[in-house]
């Protein structure tokens, strides 16, 4: 019962903010409701006992990339921006391809009910301990796409020097 | 747990509000903070059929999700600051030197 209480309060925060980050003016305020969003995405991983992918959500997320976010907001001028118009006329072709993906899903939803609503759900214990679990996966099966990732921070990292250094 | 239904429901009603952030709004930085909405919207969708499931792969390829979206923020805002160094503006409809 609590289960679902928390599920349904930290869903309709995380749609709420969303809603807001796409419509406010100032990019200063998007990014404030970014960081509500996220970290009520964050409540929904630990109310789906993924403890691990709740603190990584709140550091890397809601602590990392939005500090950078914040950053170059502030870096980039806003005064100037902010009396310019936010919209382009786009709001129709927006409006359809949400359409066109909201009845493709529920389509899917529907037409797999049966199995997906009848499939009982695994019991909690099979993900306990979450980190111990999560750090054998990631070092025993997936060890490739691991270094892989690591790689591509690093080529990331050196992009984002060069891009933002003032002379190449 | 609650029904996957409902799950599947608040990801694809976060992927919507992302998609029409990305082509509704004009402002670069929006856009990309969009970009966090839809991974996010994906996250949320494989963590709960990890739960599921009753199988903790989900969640590491949500991991794999959040590197590239930090790889991919980075990335961005670095060309956004490369941009308005050269041209002054943030507005993507007027990032236009590449047309011909």
């Amino acid at each position: 019962m609590l289960d679902q209480v928390v599920f349904y309060f930290f869903a309709a925060l995380a749609i709420v903010s969303a809603i807001l980050v796409v419509t406010r003016r100032n990019a200063v305020q998007s990014a404030i409701f970014l960081v509500t969003a996220l970290l009520a995405t964050a409540g929904i991983f630990l109310n789906l006992n993924a403890e691990f992918l709740f603190i990584v959500q709140v550091i890397l997320y809601a602590g990392g990339i939005m500090v950078l976010f914040i950053f170059v907001i502030m870096l980039v001028n806003l005064d100037v921006a902010l009396h310019q118009v936010q919209f382009n006329r786009q709001w129709f072709v927006a409006l359809i391809i949400s359409a066109v993906l909201a009845a493709q899903v529920a389509a899917a939803i529907a037409v797999s009910r049966r199995t997906l609503y009848t499939m009982p759900a695994a019991p909690a214990e099979s993900l306990q301990p979450n980190t111990e679990r999560v750090a054998f996966y990631l070092f025993h099966t997936y060890v490739l796409p691991f270094e892989i990732a690591s790689i591509l921070l690093l080529v990331a990292m050196v992009g984002a020097v060069v891009m933002a250094k003032k002379r190449v | 747990m609650v029904p996957i239904g409902h799950y599947i429901f608040l990801s694809v009603a976060l992927l919507a509000i992302g998609i029409v952030g990305v082509v509704t709004r004009r402002n670069v930085i929006i856009i990309l903070m969009s970009i966090e909405l839809i991974l996010n919207a994906v996250n949320i969708n494989l963590v709960a059929f990890s739960r599921l499931v009753g199988s903790v792969e989900g969640q590491i390829f949500a991991i794999f999700i959040i590197t590239d979206a930090a790889a991919e923020a980075a990335v961005g805002l670095g060309i956004i600051i490369a941009f308005f160094r050269n041209r002054e503006t943030v507005l993507a409809d007027e990032m236009d030197i590449l047309k011909w």
